[in-house]
């Protein structure tokens, strides 16, 4: 054992001395291969977690939500569609909701304005999200003015600032009483945004939605398991700016796999040939290509796996954030909860360790097992 | 020192870095335990359907309540306006139609 552990010891003695010669292809090697490990893994981990996030925290979406829909858009729900469905077997309950856009052009923001369903504010006063409270610099107390759907102007006072721990679902968000946010947009009364209904058997679901589409064609039934589904593709893969960064590191990865795997350098191939001269046997030659191979791709990985988790669990993926923040001016202020898949990391590490290893030892393999003098003379 | 000791040593102390992010991220998840649980509550209190992610545009706000002609809901590489647009992918058929 110890005589096999003081080999090892020496082939990397004098892997690393190998290396070090070339020191200044073989450190932009490390680096570059450390940048696009750190990019993959910082793409994994921040939609890994804000998946997790999504099907953790929505669970407690509704059961179902109903849109009218006319001329492919969004129709406001008149009050007779909610007798109509809550007579529907199978559905407990049937709740209009009030919900909808404003846009300020104070802060060029949009917000979401909400009725909740409970708890309502009174007429008058508003609780704001926390991102609201810092872009408007407003408080507890505070009036805030907003433009009716006439033009004229309408103030309320900010009962609440929402908790920032929620500021992943409520950034944006105004909850408003049903009598102001009727005043603000012009709504009659009797109308609806969409509506929520509550499914008492939860495996009824499904048939409730056709059910309902039956009943009302022209509305459209999203079930809470569609809720969750978008949000367990939302960063899919294949997504956008998602495909375009994987796909240009996996490239990238595939042009220095392929730079290895294809040949090597005069230098190398003499330096194979001269070991193989000296004494050296073929197993000796890819063993030191091995660890060769193995000291480059493990520590990039490593390195770049560790400063990725910094990146998206400190810095809440500061590099990322122009893309994420787009032209919004308000942009929620969240810290994701490092939730990591272990079969994310192994998938990391198969797809880039083994093969560079593999890409080091093979075009070795080939220069080894040729004559040391023909392959010193060529 | 001898290069393989440097060399295993600058593993080791990568690995003991990646345990410690292990061990801070099993912390974290204990400690972020109320605040998720607190989004939750939000949730179902208010009845609310969408994570608050991009605030561009509606269909970016709210992705699985967008009506199904909005940018970006066919296919990855449509057109977009929104940055945010082409950062989702797009949506699975929602409600049969």
């Amino acid at each position: 054992m110890g005589t096999w552990f003081q080999r090892q010891r020496n082939i990397i003695d004098f892997t690393l001395s190998s290396l070090i010669r070339r020191k200044g292809k073989n450190l932009s090697l490390l680096l570059v291969y450390t940048l696009l490990v750190f990019l993959l893994a910082s793409v994994m981990f921040f939609t890994h977690a804000l998946r997790k996030e999504a099907s953790l925290v929505l669970q407690g979406a509704p059961e179902m939500v109903v849109q009218r829909m006319a001329a492919g858009r969004h129709e406001l729900v008149p009050g007779r569609y909610l007798n109509a469905l809550g007579g529907i077997r199978g559905v407990s309950t049937a709740r209009g909701r009030l919900w909808g856009y404003y846009y300020d052009a104070v802060t060029s923001a949009n917000y979401t304005l909400l009725v909740p369903g409970e708890d309502n504010p009174a007429p008058g006063y508003i609780s704001i999200g926390e991102g609201i409270s810092r872009s408007r610099l407003a408080a507890k107390g505070d009036l805030m003015s907003f433009r009716r759907y006439d033009g004229e102007p309408m103030v309320l006072t900010v009962q609440e600032v929402l908790s920032p721990d929620s500021e992943l679902v409520s950034s944006d968000l105004i909850l408003i009483s049903g009598q102001d946010f009727r005043k603000l947009f012009g709504m009659a009364a009797g109308m609806f945004t969409d509506i929520v209904l509550t499914v008492r058997n939860a495996k009824e679901v499904a048939t409730v939605a056709g059910k309902v589409q039956k009943l009302l064609p022209d509305t459209r039934p999203i079930m809470k398991s569609e809720i969750l589904r978008t949000y367990d593709t939302i960063f899919d893969w294949r997504s956008g700016l998602i495909v375009v960064i994987l796909s240009s590191a996996v490239l990238a990865f595939i042009i220095f796999a392929w730079d290895k795997a294809s040949g090597l350098s005069a230098e190398e191939r003499k330096e194979i040939g001269i070991l193989k001269a000296v004494g050296w046997e073929t197993s000796d030659v890819l063993l030191m290509k091995f660890w060769e191979g193995a000291a480059v791709s493990l520590t990039s990985f490593l390195a770049g796996t560790l400063l990725a988790y910094v990146h998206v669990f400190f810095t809440s993926v500061v590099l990322f954030e122009p893309v994420l923040k787009g032209w919004s001016t308000l942009y929620p202020s969240f810290k994701l909860v490092p939730f990591i898949s272990p079969y994310q990391v192994a998938t990391l590490f198969f797809l880039t360790v083994v093969p560079y290893t593999v890409a080091t030892i093979v075009p070795s393999w080939r220069a080894a097992t040729i004559d040391p003098d023909s392959v010193m003379r060529s | 020192m001898r290069k393989s000791t440097l060399f295993f040593l600058t593993l080791g102390i990568l690995a003991a870095l990646a345990a410690a992010a292990g061990t801070h991220a099993a912390y974290q998840r204990e400690q972020g335990h109320a605040a998720l649980q607190e989004r939750a509550d939000m949730v179902k209190r208010l009845d609310l359907t969408d994570l608050c992610l991009f605030t561009e545009a509606r269909y970016t706000r709210h992705p699985t309540q967008a009506d199904l002609h909005s940018p970006f809901q066919d296919h990855p590489m449509s057109m977009e306006h929104f940055p945010s647009g082409s950062l989702l992918a797009p949506r699975k058929s929602i409600g049969g139609r």
